[in-house]
């Protein structure tokens, strides 16, 4: 089935109302500390106060005197049982052909700290309150090392070396492109614009923190972890294949309910390897959830860029190269995926819209104390388009286009397109988006409405942003030879029951997109039964056959790919029974509308009576055709896919507070098919507010001499909320995806992608007339004010 | 130390430590897990539940403050026989919800709100809403669950 035939089904693009929402909404819903289980102790982790610390020695007499305590563990109990550090999942591999330094990643500190938040030591008792006490007696002896904060002073003459194996703190050096065509490129241009921007680093916040409990039972000798996690089976892969040495089948990962990831619950994190480690050692459960301060300290950290940049251009406006050079800060140890965030999946996406031929990009990657920094919301995709979409629309401003027009000379027109920069996008159509969002978002307008603002002492701009992005990572041999250490289909398996309802195992992972409902509408749709009918299931390794989670917006894209496989193989099983019920030649059965028909005949047998028949095989041909209706197929898609799509921003500024208020936000994208248009609308909101978030107010520091984390709660790190947002336009441009069966594109991240620059570029048209150039995100009051005042000076 | 409160309708006493939080009580005690914890700065309103016909965070409150008081928490909203509170039924309506976590704490608060303010302006409800941190939502849909809950809390 193609993806043309897939979109007229019925369901699709239909908004049909969750499935999950009664049990969240009524207080049902089970999160992994919402999980009680009888003989559970409680685990509190000691954490560095200091940034970057040898670790003396640890004194833990006291606190194992303390009521209800069951054990204090440290990084030498750790060692002596043979647990290794957690492993980083992407290799890369220096422009002089050396691999990254990849230094130990313990899961409780080898002898030194290297952030504030690195775990020191486990405390386990019988209440939380009780580890909690106890681990204020743990007395360790640190000796305080200078850190390093900033990713400006990483590299710097002198600076404190963090790991032994990475000398000069440096992880990486890595380039795509011609360097040498594109530096004789610039010989030829008749204008360079020249742009120096900091991608400010995110905390990722779901509003579930961080949980795992760790339980073991001694008679099977078999291990079951529940934990807050986007990927249960990469996750168990990694905890029993690297870290602990265990046959993967003796251990049951489940991630429940979980309440938000945005990347932050892809990885492997040390607690989740300590539980599961002690729950053996102590034969007891073992309970860990963050509080919200540990998970500003210890979740993994988004974003962290430092660039510089140059566009060539001839004298109308046409780019002819790009030259970046990107310092990208990896915290104190590198996270799962966090090496391939600022190379693979950060320069491959800065041709962006345009037909920019010639691109070099070169990034260097840096360890600091501060948290590790891995994928949030969009991973290394928001970073590109905030670097080309800041560029463009300046280099715009330089040339005196309009910032559509600087768009429109240089987009792309016809597909397939290959980029400079190693990807292939397959479809796509970026005048369209820009057209129909400039008319959502009434620019023809514009210019009364600044008016308007003006006569109220306010300044107003408007700001664009054109982005594109890759989703659905793959395909598995090439990120392989990428350095990727794992693979990136996805796994579905369909059990047809006996009366006609269906249960689908996706490896797929749902923390709030809604797959329980979105990916039933693909399976009633395309088996032509009621969506009452299909129940998904995910997040457990004891049931799912194997999967690779979700992030990326891979899900319906590769995990509804797999299930439409599956899906297949049912149907041509299914043909064959129907051939049987109906004395047919099975190639002479065709399916449509949930029915089974005989070609040039009436003979017609309903789904659900095909599936009944398959298990009551009571005059079947037992040789040729087996009983049963159950399927599992792995997809590995043969490309990206490549959604895209036009944002505009209209900021108002009052330029005597700095205060900035997004009045109008238009988002216009092409997401190929959509089969659920309430919940993909859910998620352009979701992403927009976090982009806009990063655009005005989110901002993680850590300061710069002592390396402690300024913003460590909700106080100090501003999270947007409901008054600090407008209403979003929302619309869509449709170009189906042809890489995969379903037509899809995937939308989780865009609004996080596509916000940041066109809301940035909206302050900077409005602080134009004062005269400022330039501004880093977030543009708080403060910094706008500042800015204002020194345009003035 | 023992405590003697109404929760979602039944007097309950518990015997907890004098320090135990509300939201423990709930979570721990009563195994009402629907009441979550997002926060320790009482910042999120995850938590949030009605007390006396006020919405409270109850990570920031004491078992023992509640001796005599009546809580409401999320498990309490729906009807006896299961069927949703009407500001629950928007929130399913209007997709107010993604992954559900400040689901709970939200419906709380926004019940409170349109009792406080039956007749509240698109603004205002984003202004009453400022307790409450959503990161899935952009709180679009939130508002609209709000207003679709607000009209038919008064029908
Ligand atoms: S948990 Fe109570 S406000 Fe966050
Ligand atoms: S629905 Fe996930 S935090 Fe609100």
């Amino acid at each position: 089935m193609g993806s043309n035939d897939f979109a007229s089904l019925p369901y699709i693009g239909e908004a049909v109302l969750r499935k999950e929402d009664e049990r969240f909404l009524t207080g049902a819903g089970q999160y992994t500390d919402d999980i009680q289980i009888n003989n559970m102790v409680h685990a509190y982790f000691v954490r560095s106060p200091h940034a970057h610390a040898i670790i003396k020695s640890i004194d833990k007499r006291a606190a194992l005197a303390a009521p209800g305590v069951v054990a204090v563990y440290d990084g030498q109990d750790v060692a002596a049982d043979n647990v290794n550090g957690l492993p980083c999942g992407w290799l890369i591999t220096s422009t002089n052909g050396e691999p990254m330094k990849e230094p130990p990643h313990p899961i409780l500190c080898q002898g030194k700290a290297r952030y504030v938040g690195d775990h020191v030591a486990m405390v386990i008792a019988e209440t939380l309150e009780q580890a909690r006490n106890a681990a204020e007696l743990v007395d360790v002896d640190y000796e305080v090392l200078p850190a390093i904060a900033d990713i400006r002073d990483a590299g710097k003459n002198g600076a404190p070396t963090i790991h032994d194996e990475a000398p000069n703190n440096h992880c990486y050096k890595w380039a795509i492109g011609e360097k040498e065509s594109v530096d004789k490129a610039f010989e030829q241009a008749a204008h360079i614009t020249k742009i120096d921007l900091v991608n400010n680093r995110l905390v990722p916040n779901a509003m579930e923190p961080r949980a795992a409990i760790g339980c073991y039972n001694r008679a099977s000798d078999e291990y079951t972890l529940y934990v807050a996690n986007q990927n249960p089976h990469v996750e168990r892969l990694l905890l029993t294949a690297f870290v602990m040495g265990l046959p993967e089948h003796k251990v049951r990962v489940v991630a429940p309910d979980v309440g938000g990831g945005f990347g932050s619950k892809i990885y492997l994190y040390a607690e989740d390897v300590c539980v599961t480690w002690a729950a053996k050692k102590l034969n007891k459960t073992v309970k860990w959830t963050a509080d919200r301060t540990e998970a500003f300290l210890s979740d993994a950290h988004g974003r962290d860029h430092v660039t510089h940049a140059e566009m060539a251009m001839d004298k109308d406006g046409k780019f002819l190269a790009f030259r970046v050079h990107t310092d990208a800060n990896m915290g104190a140890y590198l996270s799962t995926f966090s090496t391939c965030i600022p190379t693979i999946l950060y320069a491959t996406l800065l041709a962006g819209q345009y037909t920019t031929p010639q691109i070099y990009v070169e990034v260097d990657a840096w360890f600091t104390n501060t948290a590790p920094v891995d994928a949030y919301r969009g991973a290394g995709r928001p970073e590109a388009t905030y670097l080309l979409e800041r560029i463009v629309s300046r280099a715009g401003w330089e040339l005196g286009l309009s910032q559509d027009e600087i768009r429109r000379r240089n987009f792309i027109g016809e597909f397939p397109y290959q980029t400079p920069v190693a990807l292939q996008y397959d479809t796509g159509d970026f005048h369209q988006c820009l057209n129909k969002a400039m008319e959502l978002a009434d620019v023809a307008g514009f210019d009364a409405r600044r008016k308007e603002s003006e006569a109220k002492g306010l300044l107003r701009g408007i700001g664009y942003s054109s982005y594109i992005e890759a989703c659905g990572l793959a395909p598995s041999n090439i990120a392989g030879a990428l350095g990727a250490r794992a693979g990136l289909f996805e796994c579905g398996e369909v059990r047809v029951h006996p009366t006609g309802s269906v249960t689908v195992f996706t490896g797929s992972h749902s923390h709030g997109q809604g797959h329980e409902t979105t990916f039933a509408q693909v399976v009633a749709a395309r088996l032509g039964i009621p969506v009452e009918n299909v129940d998904i299931v995910h997040g457990d390794t004891g049931r799912v056959p194997f999967g690779m989670g979700t992030y990326g917006s891979r899900s319906i894209s590769v995990g509804g790919s797999a299930i439409m496989r599956a899906i297949d193989k049912i149907e041509a099983k299914a043909k064959k029974i129907a051939a049987h019920l109906m004395e047919a030649s099975d190639t002479d059965v065709e399916f449509a509308n949930g029915e089974f028909t005989v070609k040039g005949t009436d003979k017609k047998v309903p789904f659900a009576q095909v599936a009944l028949s398959a298990y009551v095989p009571h005059n079947y041909p037992l040789e040729t055709l087996e009983p049963g209706l159950n399927e599992t197929a792995f997809y590995d898609p043969t490309n990206f896919t490549f959604p895209a799509g036009t944002y505009i921003c209209e900021v108002e500024i009052n330029p005597k507070t700095g205060e900035t208020r997004v009045d109008r936000f238009t988002a216009m994208d092409d997401f190929g098919t959509i089969i659920n248009p309430m919940i993909v609308e859910g998620q352009v909101h979701g992403g927009l507010a976090q982009g806009i978030g990063q655009a005005l107010m989110e901002n993680c520091v850590y300061d710069r001499e002592t390396a402690q984390l300024l913003t460590g709660s909700f106080m100090d790190y501003t999270m947007p909320r409901a008054d600090d947002l407008p209403d979003f336009k929302i619309g869509h441009v449709c170009t189906p995806c042809t890489t995969n069966p379903l037509g899809t594109k995937g939308c989780g991240e865009a609004g996080a992608i596509g916000s940041p620059p066109a809301v940035i570029n909206a302050v900077l048209d409005a602080l134009a007339p004062l005269g400022v150039k330039d501004l880093d995100m977030p543009a708080t009051p403060h910094r706008v004010w500042q800015a204002i005042q020194h345009a003035k000076a | 130390m023992k405590t003697e409160l109404t929760v979602n309708g039944k007097t309950v006493s518990l015997e907890a430590e004098p320090n135990t939080l509300l939201v423990q009580a709930l979570r721990e005690h009563m195994g009402l897990t629907g009441t979550h914890v997002g926060c320790d700065t009482a910042q999120c309103g995850a938590c949030t539940v009605i007390v006396d016909g006020d919405a409270i965070k109850s990570c920031n409150v004491l078992l023992a403050q509640m001796a005599g008081k009546s809580v409401t928490t999320i498990e309490g909203l729906s009807t006896a026989d299961g069927q949703m509170h009407p500001m629950q039924q928007a929130f399913k309506d209007c997709h107010g919800l993604q992954c559900g976590f400040c689901t709970t704490g939200m419906v709380m608060s926004a019940v409170d709100l349109c009792t406080k303010h039956p007749g509240a302006s698109e603004h205002e409800i984003r202004e009453l809403l400022e307790g409450n941190i959503c990161r899935c939502t952009g709180y679009q849909n939130i508002v609209r669950a709000v207003k679709q809950g607000a009209a038919q809390m008064k029908a």
